[in-house]
């Protein structure tokens, strides 16, 4: 019994040890951005001048416009991108497991490509693209959304086909049809609903990756956050610090927040049958 | 065979006649449908039976617009629907896997057809619940799928295809996923509420019991073809192959011989049904309740004698198995009383009860 307990005791401050220095791994270099972005004049003393700054608004939309367009392009893209992933990947993904499945592995090689490709392949082959896109419709940020949308494949891919199995898409579907549902309705009423952990996922996934893009935008001399950052580095290197470590924190609270959105979506069904649960146990 | 009865008796008018004509569906070379043709009457509860790959779900969902035959015509009351999509058919059906949409609860799943047809909310509402009480599901109706047992969600599957008052009720093997009990009491209430709503219904199963219970008649399929389409009772007692006859229930092989019009067998004589072979010389296929045993008196060398092999009770009757000098085994059904009087290794005489019984070629 004393032999047991103790390797619990071990067990547990083995836990608490891998906790703290994955923690650590994350949490130093943030706190070593927060330490640089709080230096005073010549290293010495503390000051949040930095962050009073960037609260700003307007000083932010006055002193660095790179900086304003470079975020409001991001938080575009983190809107486009998502959208057209969606858009592309679960009506395809559905239609190949309902009417297609012998192309179900070729569906998955092409999404899976992009890994494969590095970034400045993909610019190589993308650029004649742009530049008609550009050329018959303007020159937009947002356009990156369709070279984001090739990265962010292989990874909604995965989360997708992962809610894909997890429901008989087959059945519910001839269900439908056989009640009087078109393929629309059985998409949106019937599909949908049940693959909402799935393409929250894959959203997450996207809106990650969109925030954290440099290479592609840095290529194709488009200005997103993390472009306007390396810029900003050159000739201000505190404000750009602070507005990395802002990016980071404003990621991990979008992430948050549509996690917790996913879970409540989730959650009439979750939420009532905890509730259920609870009220079905007998005392 | 009670529920035939019941059927013709208690059958209302709501139905409407289905007929598949020469449908064929080939996948990959082979022939799921090899030109079946089904006449369904109005109101009438038709089961398709038959193996695996015999070409019956394959059927089912040709009618359901679920897959489109190769050839031939579908029609509903007389309407050619074999190009019209599943939305369009006005078709309910319940599905072997659990259908449910799990978003969604017992009484929205049931509303989800209506609420499609237009129907306002108040009108769903009273539907869905007057469907809900039929299938005794009323105080589920709040309760999402993985909150209901297989057979609820079936009973609920079912309430959902009902409530859109279809033309022609599709199931598709649903009861395969139930406990032997479950499915009993569902496949009894099936057929209670079929002949209650009168709903003109295709029921495919594997299951020769399942589909003897509850059909008006019984189709036996092999190899995209319909073998035979008779009352439950008929497809028992006088099959027109020996597929059927194998099929549907215990058969016995036998050789006989035709002498008169009548088979010799074990000592008898039975009247062979129309469709055997000439003979002389044939095999008789004989049901376990085609044939007596009696415990043997003499040296053993009369005609029937043979030898216990084992004894079985089996609920409501026994099973005795018996080989015979000859060297056939003959499987005999006898009152659950009597299973215990036979142990292995006893000597009986099998005899014929003097049933019609199917005489096919010798080989």
């Amino acid at each position: 019994m004393s032999g047991r307990s103790r390797f619990r005791r071990r067990q547990r401050a083995f836990r608490w040890v891998t906790l703290s220095l994955l923690l650590a791994f994350f949490a130093l270099p943030l706190l070593g951005m927060l330490e640089f972005t709080t230096q005073g004049r010549g290293g010495e003393g503390r000051t949040l001048d930095t962050w009073r700054t960037l609260a700003d608004v307007s000083t932010v939309s006055l002193e660095y416009p790179a900086l304003r367009e470079g975020f409001l392009a991001s938080v575009g893209l983190g809107v486009v991108t998502p959208l057209v992933m969606l858009v592309l990947l679960v009506p395809t993904m559905t239609w190949v497991r309902l009417r297609l499945p012998g192309l179900s592995r070729t569906v998955e090689f092409i999404c899976l490509l992009p890994l494969t490709v590095p970034a400045i392949v993909l610019v190589v082959g993308l650029t004649p693209i742009y530049a008609w896109v550009y050329y018959l419709v303007g020159s937009s940020t947002l356009w990156l959304s369709l070279a984001y949308v090739i990265l962010v494949l292989p990874y909604a891919y995965r989360a997708l086909d992962a809610g894909l199995r997890a429901i008989d898409v087959r059945t519910l579907a001839e269900a439908a049809r056989s009640l009087g549902a078109g393929w629309a309705t059985v998409m949106w009423r019937v599909i949908l609903p049940n693959l909402r952990t799935a393409v929250l996922s894959a959203s997450f996934l996207s809106v990650a990756l969109v925030l954290g893009e440099f290479t592609i935008a840095s290529l194709f001399s488009k200005k997103n956050l993390q472009v306007a950052m390396f810029e900003l580095g050159k000739s201000d290197a505190k404000v750009s610090v602070a507005v990395g470590l802002a990016a980071l924190v404003f990621g991990f609270l979008v992430l948050f927040a549509m996690s917790f959105v996913g879970s409540r979506a989730a959650g009439p069904s979750r939420f009532s049958r905890f509730r259920r649960s609870r009220k079905e146990t007998p005392a | 065979m009670t529920a035939t009865t019941e059927a013709s008796s208690t059958r209302t008018d709501r139905g409407i006649a289905v007929e598949l004509t020469d449908l064929r569906r080939v996948y990959g070379g082979v022939a799921a449908l090899d030109g079946l043709t089904l006449h369904i009457e109005p109101g009438e509860f038709v089961a398709l039976l038959g193996p695996s790959g015999c070409g019956k779900t394959t059927a089912l969902r040709c009618l359901a617009g679920l897959e489109d035959p190769d050839s031939g015509t579908i029609t509903v009351g007389g309407r050619d629907v074999t190009s019209v999509p599943t939305s369009k058919r006005d078709m309910g059906m319940v599905f072997q896997a659990y259908s449910l949409f799990p978003h969604m609860t017992a009484r929205q799943n049931v509303e989800f057809g209506l609420e499609l047809r237009g129907q306002d909310k108040t009108a769903r509402r009273a539907r869905a619940g007057e469907m809900l009480d039929l299938v005794g599901l009323s105080e589920h109706a709040e309760k999402y799928a993985h909150q209901l047992s297989g057979g609820q969600q079936q009973r609920v599957a079912l309430a959902r295809a009902l409530a859109i008052e279809p033309q022609v009720l599709l199931l598709d093997e649903p009861l395969s996923a139930l406990d032997a009990k479950v499915r009993t009491q569902l496949r009894d209430e099936i057929r209670r509420i079929q002949l209650e709503v009168g709903t003109t219904t295709l029921f495919v199963t594997h299951d020769q019991e399942e589909a003897l219970a509850v059909a008006d008649r019984v189709g036996v399929m092999s190899t995209g073809r319909l073998e035979q389409l008779a009352a439950p009772a008929e497809l028992y007692s006088a099959p027109v192959s020996p597929f059927v006859a194998d099929f549907v229930g215990l058969t016995n092989r036998l050789r006989a011989r035709i002498e008169g019009g009548r088979a010799q067998v074990l000592g008898g004589s039975v009247p062979v049904l129309p469709g055997s072979a000439a003979g002389p010389d044939v095999v008789l296929l004989v049901r376990p309740e085609g044939v007596e045993v009696a415990p043997a008196s003499g040296a053993g060398s009369e005609p029937g004698s043979a030898t216990v092999e084992s004894a079985s009770f089996l609920g409501g009757h026994g099973r005795v198995i018996a080989r015979t000098a000859a060297g056939e085994v003959v499987t005999v059904q006898v009152p659950n009383t009597d299973v215990t009087k036979y142990h292995a290794g006893d000597r009986v005489v099998l005899s014929p009860r003097g049933d019609a019984a199917l005489a096919v070629a010798a080989d």
